[in-house]
């Protein structure tokens, strides 16, 4: 265990989203600070713990409340009971998750108002899309950071993971899941505002679905290649959707692939 | 070191720090509502961004009105880049603070309490605890009051050499005993044999350079490493002698009571600042963190390496002063060099007259890139708020049986609170007080 299991799950499941993050967003002090309201605003609990804190925290703060609740009223032998709860309480969280990312998008509709009217020559400096994308990084980035951080630490420390019968793979499935997650909420970000700003219903219908498949198949674990295929799938069908839905196209891709030989056309407005 | 005397030393610094706490919460707020005063002075004067002190304020009349509804839009405009300037000292005391907790075990070693919390928390029921807690905060923040309205009734009355001399006492005892502390239970934790006159010299330096560069001058980045340092170092000792219950109220009740100090005509806070403002100086340069060293602007090109020089020398703590006066109606237009400036100006480079025509003459060159940095650019920071949301993030770590969300869901929390506070354009709107309540919420649904 210890350093090279924490850098190498580390690096699997943030590598990605940081780079993201330092490509795209570090530059931009606003995208920075869109980000981190972000994640304040969204996310949903650990499967397995109810003390979770916090704002994006709030609904995770509210969901982590309701099945706490719920737990301290049942029965704490019963052990369907409990696997029910369990199942319940992230059915519920993904809801809150997705009511709060609806009420982050409100919130930066009128921010976006707001800059509108404070900008010199009458646009926003960032467009909704990517404020989208941004808010989809923060919710990401802070599930994850919440998914992960305490096993890191574990992992530093001595130990063998899967010693009394568990999967040996926990660490490592969870740093590939929570990798998954981040992209998976990045591109809900995208549809999910898309489909508010054009009222586009079952797109919202759509991510919620999506999140709800994704979370309730973690449920299968340690059978991880119940949860984790899956949530590959409908990773690449989000980003194919949240792709086409950003104004990127077979063309568009192929001209970038072939970026050497292409003329001087104008790339897609991010 | 026994434990008694390490209980009674923090006394003084604790003193210093508690009060210097709450009192630039205010400076702070004071510095971005004057930051706003200066942003929407300059759009006034069709001079964003640079130097404004040569033209004679003719057209301060103009669009007052307008300036009331861009100060809001400018303060949003101006606040991304402020925030994130922010976030970078902020995370890294916390990320100090933390690390430390996480590793050093001394500072969650329960070894007494201090003279100023009194009552334990061991008790045997809840009540008990709840009202020692209670007892332990009233005492602490009365203990803080009483030091606001002294360091006020001091600084009306230009007691300036006690007021130096108890913030170089207070640094004295941080940079070199607390550090020394820090030093040898960092050592204690990690196996490392040390010898007695290495330390000595460590810690000699370490304090010398310190003391330099926070009283004194010296390179920027140094001068912020060692203020995020000390207040690292003091969180660690609140954290440490803090028992719980109190640490939390403790906290609670600052952010109500600079509400209140802070709002009151009478609060000793507003005073203090308004007091300072009228005598066109800043406060206390040891306790602020600054973001950028801003130098004056060029007069004149005569004596170009001289003038640099005197610019270079003046502290930059005259700066805000400064700034703010170049933009003010002010009766007598000096140009916002204050009589001390210009005295040492003319010890070092020889009399130079500063009139409105050169001034002017001045101000209608192209400007010098080379000096001056962009005012706008400069944000400063009161100790009091690294201090105590240190200690609320340190806290949560050291008391949440090791659960890393809750450390971190703090983090976010008092950073989305600082964004707020920037962008607040009265900065005790319900905003801000909604924002610290979340503080306190997350810490103790973090248990």
């Amino acid at each position: 265990m210890t350093l090279a299991v924490f850098f190498g799950c580390t690096f699997i499941a943030f590598g990605p989203a940081f780079s993201l993050f330092l490509f795209t967003i570090a530059r931009d002090p606003l995208r920075i600070i869109i980000l981190i309201a972000g994640s304040v605003w969204g996310w949903g609990p650990w499967a397995t713990s109810g003390h979770r804190a916090f704002f994006w925290l709030v609904s995770l703060l509210l969901s982590s409340l309701i099945w706490f609740i719920a737990v301290k009223a049942s029965d704490p032998h019963d052990e369907p009971l409990q696997k029910g709860l369990l199942i319940f309480g992230v059915m519920f969280s993904v809801l809150l998750q997705e009511a709060f990312r609806f009420l982050y998008y409100k919130l930066l509709r009128k921010a976006i108002e707001g800059l509108v009217a404070l900008s010199e020559d009458g646009c926003s400096p960032i467009s909704i899309q990517q404020m989208a994308y941004v808010a989809g990084v923060g919710f990401g980035l802070m599930s994850g950071a919440f998914s992960m951080i305490n096993l890191l630490a574990d992992a530093l420390g001595p130990g063998t993971v899967g010693i009394h019968g568990d999967s040996q793979l926990y660490f490592l499935t969870s740093a590939f899941m929570t990798m998954v997650l981040i992209f998976l909420h990045t591109f809900w970000g995208i549809l999910f505002f898309h489909g508010c700003e054009n009222r586009r219903w079952w797109e919202i219908v759509a991510v919620v679905v999506m999140h709800l498949a994704v979370s309730g198949s973690t449920f299968c674990n340690p059978l991880y290649v119940g949860s984790l295929v899956p949530s590959y799938v409908l990773m690449a069908i989000a980003a194919v959707w949240a792709y086409m839905l950003s104004g990127g196209s077979v063309q568009n891709l192929r001209r970038f692939l072939l970026c050497a030989q292409s003329e001087a056309s104008p790339q897609p407005a991010s | 070191m026994s434990e008694e005397s390490e209980e009674s030393v923090p006394l003084l610094a604790l003193q210093q720090e508690s009060m210097a706490s709450a009192l630039f919460n205010t400076d702070q707020n004071d510095n971005s509502e004057r930051r706003r005063h200066d942003n929407s002075e300059r759009r006034r004067n069709d001079n964003p961004g640079s130097e404004t002190n040569g033209q004679p304020q003719n057209n301060i009349q103009q669009v007052v009105d307008q300036d009331e509804e861009e100060d809001e839009e400018l303060t949003l405009k101006y606040g991304a880049k402020h925030v994130i300037m922010l976030f970078v000292p902020v995370t890294l005391c916390m990320v100090v603070v933390v690390a430390t907790i996480k590793s050093v075990s001394f500072y969650t070693r329960k070894d007494g309490q201090l003279i100023y919390t009194p009552f334990t928390e061991e008790t045997d029921t809840i009540g008990q605890r709840a009202l020692n807690s209670i007892l332990n905060a009233a005492i602490m923040i009365s203990v803080i009051i009483v030091m606001t309205i002294l360091l006020v009734v001091l600084y009306k009355y230009r007691c300036y050499k006690v007021i130096h001399g108890w913030l170089i006492i207070s640094s004295l005892l941080l940079l070199f005993f607390f550090s020394f502390i820090y030093l040898g239970e960092v050592f204690k934790t990690y196996n490392v044999a040390m010898d007695y006159i290495t330390v000595a010299l460590i810690i000699w330096n370490f304090g010398v350079v310190g003391m330099i560069c926070i009283h004194w001058k010296g390179p920027l980045r140094l001068q912020q490493a060692y203020l995020i340092m000390i207040s690292a170092l003091m969180a660690l000792v609140f954290i440490k002698y803090l028992p719980e219950w109190t640490a939390w109220l403790i906290l609670a009740v600052i952010s109500v009571y600079d509400l209140v100090a802070v709002l009151c005509p009478k609060g000793p806070l507003r005073m203090l600042v308004e007091t300072a403002q009228e005598r066109n100086e800043t406060l206390f340069p040891a306790l602020i963190y600054s973001s950028t060293m801003v130098w004056l602007v060029n007069m004149a090109e005569e004596d170009p390496e001289g003038q640099r020089k005197a610019s270079k020398n003046s502290t930059y703590d005259k700066q805000a002063p400064a700034n703010q006066s170049q933009n003010e109606d002010a009766e007598a237009d000096d140009g916002g060099f204050s009589q001390e400036w210009q005295q040492q100006r003319d010890n070092r480079i020889g009399p130079i007259e500063s009139t409105p025509e050169s001034r002017a003459a001045v101000q209608a060159l192209p400007s010098n890139s080379q000096t001056s940095e962009d005012p706008e650019e400069r944000v400063k920071l009161g100790l009091g708020d690294f201090i105590f949301y240190s200690v609320l993030v340190g806290k949560a770590s050291a008391t949440a049986s090791g659960d890393w969300n809750t450390t971190l869901a703090c983090f976010v929390a008092i950073l989305i609170h600082w964004g707020f506070n920037l962008e607040q354009k009265d900065e005790r709107s319900p905003g801000t007080v909604v924002a610290k309540v979340y503080d306190a919420v997350i810490s103790v649904d973090g248990y």
